[in-house]
């Protein structure tokens, strides 16, 4: 691709990010961060690439050691973000009260 | 590359737009960020199975190693710690990307194309800048080193002048296609990274974990753009975009100007209200946990303030059932939950929605200050930065702009803390010494076990 796509591609990507994200409330920040890190975990791809066609050892090692640090980086966003989330679903559930809140509340009264 | 690659390329970038999409309300974030999941996983493998593909059996074990690393470290977090995870997570990626620009201009040498040049070194810099500014975030927030700015003699004029030089080491290195001095200019970068986030104060560590996030979104399309990438174009220029606005909202969260927050120890008094110039002789009122327990169960409205001394003392579940205790006798019970409570934006709630905190009782900090002028008790537990009323009323103290819980409104107040040390941000606190506050020293969950039992007792 020429110059000239590449920057339309980008410029759109521009917008689309921070059209995507601007209506979000406080407590989703951290999951939201914790997610964009992942995503930019992506970049095991262009490892990948680039050690896939490494010619000399010192390109080959610089290579694996990219693509050990960006599957870190992507695995481990999407993981810690799940996990995460896992305690917003356990919330919402909660909104009906939840069957060992009430003993310990009966148990409370005198 | 095939038009079968480049369709499943295409597929994962338009699931990544949908993950932050579903990732921004709180009923699909799960959804969305097992989309994003997927969309990295097929780019991955497709990638992966590219013909003349090579040193395929060193890629997979590498890809075995890094899951090996990073799964266990993901699952076994506590979840107090998984900010300085979010940070340590996001500067390894920044390291990669560096290591891609780096690793294809070593093999290519000598770069023809201005842009592609320009890439390389901005990619070089800022990921470098990314991966030691993120150790440092990672040390301050797991408390390996002070969470208080800390400013280097000279580091005003210093910090600049690596800067600089590190640009124009990289300018020098492609223009003698030289690749000692790109190596060099990555290493510059990389002490830029520490000098950048050191004076940066510990309670404003998230808004740059977040901007750090959003640096190596745009290493990643800056790599994309040398290996001429559409992939790693869109997803890095899409974490770039929405990691910056999400940096801003973060700011505005809490009160400060991002300036404010990177270069706010350089020019601001930030002595004001520090320890050092508070007599710590001052009396304070400390009671039992029965007096406490009396004062707690013959009110009327009770507003519990967690912090991150809770979070610590893993005390989620029995702070839920004093609350559970109180409500039995008829006490009106809420939280009050600062949007940076915990370490990060909405990580109180990720906290109380483990302990099952019924969320009807949480109020965040819009809904909550009104109400603590008719609260009988303002219970704080392991909180000290964001119920500080420095925030509001000394100008020049580090905190000042932050928006606070207005806990001094309540007719009392209880402190659950370990000791008279300061918070996070390293200063002291007025309301502790105030007449209306009592405290109760101790470790928050031993403590709340305390109030329970005298509760129980009444």
């Amino acid at each position: 691709m020429n110059n000239i796509e590449l920057l339309t591609v980008f410029m759109l990507a521009v917008f689309v990010g921070f059209e995507v994200i601007s209506k979000v409330s406080t407590i989703l920040h951290t999951p939201l961060m914790s997610g964009a890190n992942a995503i930019h975990g992506v970049i095991l791809v262009g490892a990948i690439l680039i050690t896939g066609v490494a010619d000399t050892a010192a390109q080959l090692w610089l290579g694996l050691a990219a693509v050990v640090l960006a599957t870190a980086n992507m695995v481990g966003g999407f993981v810690v973000t799940d996990r995460m989330l896992e305690m917003f679903k356990g919330r919402r559930t909660s909104n009906t009260p939840s069957p060992d809140a009430i003993p310990a509340g009966k148990d409370g009264r005198r | 590359m095939s038009n079968g690659v480049l369709f499943a390329y295409f597929v994962t970038a338009l699931c990544f737009i949908l993950a932050l999409k579903g990732l921004s309300s709180p009923k699909y974030a799960r959804y969305g960020n097992l989309v994003g999941a997927f969309g990295a996983a097929l780019a991955v493998v497709v990638t992966l199975t590219l013909h003349g593909l090579g040193h395929r059996i060193p890629i997979i074990v590498a890809i075995v190693i890094g899951t090996l690393i990073a799964v266990p470290a993901a699952r076994l977090v506590k979840m107090t710690a998984i900010p300085q995870m979010v940070a340590m997570f996001n500067g390894v990626g920044g390291a990669a990307a560096a290591l891609v620009s780096l690793d294809e201009y070593v093999k290519q040498h000598s770069v023809d194309s201005g842009g592609v040049a320009a890439a390389v070194v901005f990619s070089a810099i800022v990921g470098s800048v990314s991966f030691t500014g993120s150790l440092v975030t990672f040390a301050k927030l797991q408390g390996i080193m002070t969470g208080r700015p800390v400013v280097l003699p000279g580091a005003r004029v210093f910090t600049p002048v690596l800067a600089l030089a590190s640009v124009g080491l990289g300018i020098a290195g492609i223009a003698t296609s030289s690749v000692v001095l790109v190596v060099v200019c990555a290493i510059t970068a990389l002490a830029l990274g520490v000098f950048f986030v050191l004076p940066v104060g510990g309670a404003d560590v998230p808004v740059v974990i977040s901007l750090l996030n959003a640096f190596t979104g745009l290493t990643v399309a800056a790599s994309g753009y040398v290996l001429n990438n559409t992939l790693l174009i869109v997803a890095g220029t899409l974490v770039g975009a929405s990691g910056t606005l999400l940096t801003q909202l973060m700011a505005r969260a809490m009160g400060r100007p991002l300036t404010g927050i990177l270069f706010g120890a350089f020019t601001g008094p930030t002595t004001a209200g520090s320890t050092a110039e508070l007599a710590t002789d001052r009396a304070v009122r400390s009671a039992n946990a029965e007096d406490i327990a009396i004062l707690l169960a013959y009110a009327r409205k009770v507003a519990i303030v967690p912090g991150y001394g809770l979070a610590v003392a893993q005390a989620q579940h029995t702070v839920r059932e004093l609350a559970d205790l109180l409500e039995a006798r008829g006490v009106q019970v809420f939280y009050a939950i600062h949007p940076v409570a915990g370490r990060m934006p909405g990580h109180m709630n990720v906290l109380l929605a483990e302990a099952n905190v019924p969320y009807e009782q949480l109020k965040e900090m819009d809904a909550a200050n009104p109400e603590f002028s008719s609260t009988d008790v303002a219970v704080v537990v392991g909180a000290n930065d964001v119920v500080n009323p420095a925030a509001r009323d000394l100008p020049g103290s580090p905190i000042y702009g932050m928006p606070i819980l207005n806990v001094d409104e309540a007719a009392n107040v209880v402190f659950l803390k370990r000791s008279l040390r300061p918070g996070f941000a390293g200063i002291d606190n007025a309301l502790l010494y105030h007449p209306k506050t009592t405290l109760l020293f101790g470790d928050a969950k031993e403590s709340l076990s305390k109030l329970v039992a005298a509760v129980k007792n009444l």
